[in-house]
């Protein structure tokens, strides 16, 4: 990724912040209070773009995943690394946002809703792959691996959805902020987009990290090279 | 054919291991007991969460049965060896999960005596109960060979290897731990067919799926 | 390069040349960054498979199970190759190498020299044309040596091409045709195994020194 790749980075990021900003300002102050739930509602502006980036975030990771194994190359691992990175920060601040409003609504600060439950299984699964990566040291192995648990992982998420939206059914209660009526749609998307942008950018600054560590793991020893060096 | 000859070696090597077995079977037990300390001698409660328990700790001996069974395969790179022979990756896989899968599985059926005594579990369906083990540690089996196998090479490989694995089989923990309960306890919705069905979804996914990809996991 | 089908390779170098990479390579244990290898007109890369059906290749990590018996290691093996695994059909093989009253040993008690020996039975249980040879006379003592001299010949009888990798320059004279020295993974020197063994020039008694 070249200099003009970072750039586009960078103004992906900009844009994405502006749009987040203009979205949530619409979002808090703007809209109309909803009726039922009052203000606490208004984290719904933030929670379901988060959510929906997330799952697009890790959904790219399977997708680098797959190209990673079967078509090979370091950009692909790159990817992958830095995809499942803001994958999992994106899935982080989705249950830290479900537990903001699940305490003033619930009283509790965690309530099993199925779609939190089955991120927060993602968080776990995902940081693991991110923690594997650290104990290789081979870069061929270290990418054949997390490819392998990625694709392993994702293949796995919608049977965990399932598995606990039927063991929670018994016990329930009406989980997640839902989207109510038209007037609220564009925050919702203006964020969405700003987040995307933002996300965008920063998996692609973050993959243009990864591979030129990669670069360094990979580049043969200099000549004559003193105690850091691989004689 | 390969798959028996790897079923052949790992069966041995199990059989050979068995002093090991023993021991995780003795760390599982202990497990049971520890966890009965935590909700305190209260009959009804503990009844209640038996089936929990006994998964839980299968679950946790689980990461020692499958992190021992590539011991022998590392020590003098033995797997390398008979993959050079050549042998099929793929029958070396289904070799090691189906011996682990028997060994989970003789783990699972030898905590339940112990479940119902400490637990005071009432025990109507036994051929029930063997059935949700068999699917249960397939389930825990199938993925487990698999990260074993990537694990049994890095260097922190006793926290890597539950670290992967657990977030894994959540499905299966719920899923046996609802079926289990419901064998225990009565099933008047009869939810029971659903859970089973859960499980068995999983497990044809992942001993699919895991054996494609083992052969990537263990060639340079 | 390139080595003639039936001929006996040596492959010497000092430590960390290449000697057991080159090996671990043609025997499809690894893959080369750069490059590209055939053994028997298959690709070493494309043809995997193929490689490892011609190939029987002695490491220096001894592919064995330390929890089993030499008899079952043996037959493990057997199994996956599809030969006779019985105790009658194996047995000789240990023979051979001289472990044949400690057969039913689990192998987590032989010595090294012990180890070497059933590693050695093991690619002799293997049929394959192309022989790879890792230091084959680490660990054995003075009978053992001569036990691989014998493997050598027999290997040479067999028509088998074999590379063998090792330190000791005395031994390659008339066991080997041709031999090759190895540094920092490049071809420095190829010729008859014979003057190998008593050339002064290239390193040859630097490489001896280092080897023993």
């Amino acid at each position: 990724m070249e200099r003009g790749g970072e750039v586009r980075s960078y103004v992906l990021g900009a844009i994405g912040v502006a749009l987040l900003a203009w979205g949530s300002w619409w979002g808090l102050f703007r809209a109309p209070r909803e009726s039922f739930m009052g203000d606490v509602q208004r984290i719904m502006y933030v929670h379901v773009p988060t959510a929906w980036n997330a799952m697009l975030a890790l959904t790219f990771a399977f997708a680098c995943a797959l190209a990673s194994l079967l078509r090979g190359g370091w950009k692909w691992d790159s990817r992958l690394e830095a995809a499942m990175e803001v994958g999992v920060a994106l899935a982080v601040l989705l249950c830290i946002q479900g537990s903001i409003w699940a305490k003033p609504t619930w009283g509790v600060w965690w309530d099993w809703d199925p779609r939190l439950t089955t991120t927060a299984v993602m968080v776990f699964a995902f940081a693991g792959i991110l923690a594997l990566r650290r104990f290789v040291d081979d870069p061929v192995k270290r990418a054949v691996w997390s490819a392998v648990a990625a694709i392993v992982a994702f293949v796995d998420v919608p049977i965990v959805y399932f598995s606990v939206k039927w063991w929670n059914s018994l016990h329930q209660m009406q989980s997640s902020p839902e989207t109510v009526s038209s007037a609220f749609h564009w925050p919702l998307r203006i964020n969405a987009f700003g987040i995307l942008f933002l996300m965008s950018g920063m998996i692609g600054l973050r993959a243009r990290l990864a591979a030129l560590r990669l670069q360094g793991e990979l580049a043969p020893p200099l000549p004559g090279a003193g105690p850091g060096g691989r004689r | 054919m390969q798959l028996r000859a790897a079923l052949h070696k790992d069966l041995l090597l199990q059989w050979r291991g068995r002093s090991q077995a023993i021991a995780i079977f003795v760390f599982g037990a202990t497990s049971l007991l520890l966890f009965s300390f935590a909700i305190g001698p209260n009959a009804e409660a503990l009844r209640q969460h038996a089936a929990g328990f006994i998964w839980l700790a299968l679950l946790l001996s689980s990461t020692l049965t499958l992190a021992e069974s590539f011991q022998g395969e590392m020590e003098e790179h033995a797997l390398e060896g008979l993959l050079l022979l050549p042998a099929d990756a793929r029958a070396l896989y289904y070799g090691k999960a189906l011996a682990n899968w028997a060994q989970l599985t003789l783990l699972g059926v030898a905590l339940v005596p112990l479940m119902v005594v400490l637990y005071d579990a009432p025990l109507p369906r036994a051929g029930g109960l063997l059935g949700i083990i068999l699917l249960g540690a397939a389930g825990l089996s199938a993925p487990g060979t698999l990260y074993a196998a990537m694990t049994a090479q890095t260097r922190a490989r006793q926290t890597l290897l539950p670290l992967l694995l657990f977030p894994l089989v959540v499905p299966v923990l719920l899923a046996s731990v609802k079926a289990t309960s419901l064998l225990l306890t009565g099933d008047p919705m009869g939810q029971l067919y659903a859970w089973t069905a859960l499980l068995a979804c999983f497990d044809a996914i992942h001993w699919s799926l895991c054996g494609l990809l083992f052969e990537r996991v263990v060639e340079d | 390069m390139g080595v003639p089908r039936g001929s006996v390779l040596m492959v010497t170098g000092r430590n960390g040349s290449g000697k057991s990479t080159l090996l671990r390579i043609l025997a499809t244990a690894i893959r080369s960054d750069h490059g590209t290898a055939r053994v028997e007109g298959f690709d070493v890369r494309r043809s995997v498979q193929e490689v490892r059906r011609r190939v029987a290749f002695l490491s220096h990590h001894l592919y064995l199970y330390d929890s089993l018996s030499a008899l079952e290691n043996l037959r493990v093996a057997a199994r996956f190759l599809g030969r006779d695994a019985s105790r009658p059909a194996l047995l000789p093989l240990l023979a051979e190498v001289g472990l044949a009253d400690r057969a039913d040993d689990a192998t987590l008690t032989f010595s090294a020299g012990m180890r070497k020996r059933l590693a050695l039975a093991r690619v002799l249980l293997q049929p394959a044309s192309v022989v790879l040879l890792d230091e084959p006379y680490g660990q054995l003592d003075p009978p053992g040596f001569r036990l691989v001299d014998g493997l050598l010949r027999r290997l040479r009888e067999r028509g088998a091409t074999v590379l063998m990798a090792t330190h000791l320059l005395e031994r390659g004279g008339d066991l080997c045709d041709r031999g090759i020295v190895l540094e920092e993974g490049r071809l420095a020197w190829e010729g008859p195994a014979r003057e190998l063994a008593a050339r002064s020039g290239l390193d040859a008694p630097a490489l001896v020194e280092g080897g023993a």
